[in-house]
């Protein structure tokens, strides 16, 4: 329990300080902003809160970085608890369930239609808004930060080994893999025990279900089934690659991450989020070819939209009735086409609303060389309307059941354990993880 | 009683001592009491009605076999943390206390470590034993499978004690060294007359006449290595928990389920178990090993 208590002086002071040197500017109205960024992201976060400040002379926005999805979750509830909370708090997808029955936050759609903004809610990608939107389809957070995964893979690589298609589907990846191999490539393909792209996202565009209830979205008392979908196949054949060494497992433990591995050519696929498209951009030596596409399928599937990844700005409950005029001119500021664009120049996340990416589109940003390929993120987000499977995943305690199935792929992959057995294993476990939320938010249903 | 120098009032006294029991009341018992509470109810993260279920939290976390695997892997992590600091500590004071040449700049080295913070020794050894980059890569391209702590739970166990050693045997050298210096010299001359060599002197007359310290070290570090903030920070940037559970010591484990899971009632009850493990370890070590620690 010490660290509640270190995190709760550490508020406290932090409070002490924000409220401290607001003398000169006494007639602004300053509040809170805390996300998650960290590093270079975390710089461009600072970057927006400026120009709001600067673009306005009423309300003063003071942004703290949390270093940390999951720490920023922990602080927010830190600081709820004892009533220091921020007007505007970031939090993963992973915690949107958390938040949406904490009853600590103002619904988006209130927050703004109380200050007198007008906003177009169907302006948002139905694939992303979806995800944070209650039942009857209303957002209770704005979409912020968002991302899908993508492939990449390294063309010159690709060229070498006399392969001539793009990998569309697995039994590709897997010829592209043997060639790789066959023209002296130690490392063909390159994956870690992250569930987003191996599990959520495999099982959204292959239609196939993470858990009951539409995934969790029509009760509390939802079922994790992913031991009994086409996901146990693919962890099978993702097992068989790796004992032939086509597929590498590239880990922190190890030594070596992906999106690393990818960047130093030590190996030439990888599975991993369109925010790293930047990153590896940079990264990269001048003059390596490469490219993306959208996540490889299993021949003969009908492809569906893939699952939207990042963060939602949660406006909290319990602020002064003036912290709010100015959460919502924030928000506001952040949802222009101008702002919007300058987002998703500057991080690589994809732009949220489809007049955004309108605008972005027309000027040509798409065309240009190193930002060329970030237009299949939002193809693969809007590649079909939402079905139950890839409406999102809301299910209790989700980053807990993701450790579970992370560790399931330890075992299998690192200690050679039987697959269905392991997946079984979690999925028993993960249940354990949903039956005692439930219980815990007992009486409480999702609307 | 008049002899005595006491305090004619209550009130001064306890002016006196007022700081300490406010620090102790807000940092320890107010905690402690909410931890209590957790532990008997399905607390939701953001507050709120929760429900009294009274034992269920324990009954959960004594039917889980993986809770089970981690008090096995904590008392393995502390015992040989414990013992490899105490040991190391030990060979590098006797070894200082000869006060050979040039044993000054060492004093000051081997408590660099301890200067360290474990989460960034953690990070470092990450990185200087990791199997496929790290020093040990050369080793396994010559003995295949030599180190892998990403796939074997022992290798992995070792990394995370090796780090621990390597920080908190800085902290034992401080102690073991001042003890030695307090073995009167007149005893260590007299055997040296005799004949015995340094090894004999140090088995013989130093290291019994370090039974209390090496006592206070061994309560120390054992919980230390069971409950301390280091614990939980080494595990966290080496190898969190892994592989398959590996690692997954109880101090991990409880702040994995409170702040990652959320699980706030779940990691009180652990708390709660691993608290009177504490208890019952220090009571033992105090009823039966002070006991052998006593000399006149």
């Amino acid at each position: 329990m010490r660290i509640s208590v270190t995190t709760s002086i550490f508020i406290g002071l932090m409070a002490g300080v924000a409220l401290g040197p607001s003398a000169a500017a006494a007639e602004k109205t300053k509040f809170e902003f805390w996300y998650g960024l960290s590093g270079d992201l975390g710089e461009r976060v600072q970057d927006a809160c400026k120009k709001f400040n600067d673009s306005q002379s009423d309300f003063e926005i003071v942004c703290t970085s949390q270093n940390g999805y999951d720490t920023t979750l922990q602080n927010t509830i830190a600081a709820y608890r004892a009533k220091k909370q921020p007007a505007i708090t970031q939090i993963y997808d992973a915690g949107t369930l958390d938040m949406m029955l904490s009853g600590a936050f103002v619904p988006a759609k209130k927050l703004m239609a109380d200050n007198g903004y007008t906003i177009d809610w169907d302006n948002y990608f139905g694939g992303i808004a979806n995800y944070y939107a209650t039942a009857k389809g209303e957002l209770n957070s704005f979409p912020f930060n968002s991302s899908t995964a993508m492939f990449y893979y390294n063309v010159d690589a690709f060229q070498k080994a006399g392969i001539d298609f793009k990998p569309d589907t697995w039994e590709q990846v897997e010829e592209a893999a043997r060639k790789l191999k066959a023209a002296g490539y130690e490392c063909p393909l390159a994956f870690d025990f992250d569930t987003w792209q191996l599990m959520e996202q495999f099982s959204a565009i292959h239609n196939q279900p993470l858990a009951t209830k539409a995934n969790g979205y029509n009760g509390l008392d939802a079922e994790l089934v992913a031991n009994k979908t086409k996901f146990v196949d693919h962890v099978k054949f993702f097992k068989k690659m790796t004992d032939e060494k086509l597929f590498v497992v590239k880990t922190k433990q190890l030594g070596m991450e992906i999106v690393p591995a990818f960047t130093s050519q030590t190996c030439q696929m990888i599975q991993t989020s369109i925010a790293n498209h930047g990153t590896i951009g940079k990264s990269l030596p001048e003059g390596v070819k490469w490219d993306v596409a959208m996540l490889p399928v299993w021949n003969g599937t009908e492809r569906q939209n893939s699952l939207v990844g990042g963060a939602s700005l949660w406006v909290l409950a319990g602020r002064p009735e003036a912290e709010y005029k100015g959460a919502a001119a924030f928000l506001n500021y952040l949802a222009t086409p101008e702002m919007t664009e300058w987002w998703s120049t500057v991080t690589g996340y994809i732009p949220v609303t489809k007049t955004g990416f309108d605008a972005m589109k027309s000027n040509g940003f798409y065309d240009k060389a190193p930002y060329k390929g970030r237009e299949l993120a939002i193809e693969s987000l809007s590649f079909t309307p939402t079905s139950e499977n890839t409406r999102g995943i809301r299910l209790g305690g989700f980053t807990q059941i993701r450790k579970e199935f992370s560790t399931a792929f330890e075992a299998i992959f690192m200690q050679n354990a039987d697959v269905q057995a392991e997946l079984d294993n979690a999925v028993e476990r993960g249940n354990a993880v949903l039956r005692r939320f439930e219980k815990t938010y007992a009486g409480q249903t999702l609307n | 009683m008049d002899k005595r120098a006491a305090f004619r009032s209550w009130w001064l006294p306890s002016l006196f001592a007022l700081p300490q029991i406010i620090l102790i009341l807000l940092f320890f018992y107010w905690p402690a009491v909410a931890v209590l509470r957790w532990a008997f109810t399905l607390e939701p993260p953001f507050g709120g009605a929760a429900e009294f279920v009274g034992l269920a939290n324990f009954q959960e976390v004594f039917a889980d076999p993986l809770y089970w695997n981690s008090v096995g892997v904590s008392l393995a992590f502390a015992l040989c943390g414990t013992v490899a600091t105490i040991f190391i500590g030990l060979v590098l004071a006797l070894a200082v206390d000869r006060q050979l040449p040039g044993s000054g700049p060492f004093r000051f080295l081997y408590i660099l470590p301890y200067a360290i913070a474990g989460p960034a020794a953690g990070m470092a050894f990450r990185f200087i034993l990791s199997p496929e980059r790290g020093l040990m890569a050369s080793v396994n391209a010559v003995f295949p499978e030599f180190w892998n702590p990403a796939k074997y739970g022992s290798h992995a166990l070792i990394l995370v004690i090796v780090v621990f050693a390597w920080k908190w045997a800085g902290y034992t050298f401080i102690f073991l060294l001042a003890g030695l210096q307090s073995v009167p010299r007149s005893l260590i001359e007299a055997a040296a007359m005799d004949g015995s060599g340094p090894v004999r002197r140090a088995v013989d007359i130093q290291i019994p006449m370090l039974a209390p310290t090496l006592f206070f070290l061994l309560v120390i570090m054992m919980t230390e290595g069971f409950v301390g903030a280091d614990t939980y920070g080494i595990v966290d940037r080496t190898t969190e928990g892994g592989p398959n559970h590996g690692t997954d010591v109880m101090v991990y484990r409880i702040v994995e389920e409170a702040f990652r899971g959320l699980n706030y009632s779940g990691a009180s009850a652990q708390s709660l178990v691993l608290i009177g493990l504490i208890m019952i370890f220090t009571f033992i070590q105090f009823r039966y090993i002070e006991r052998q620690v006593h000399y006149k």
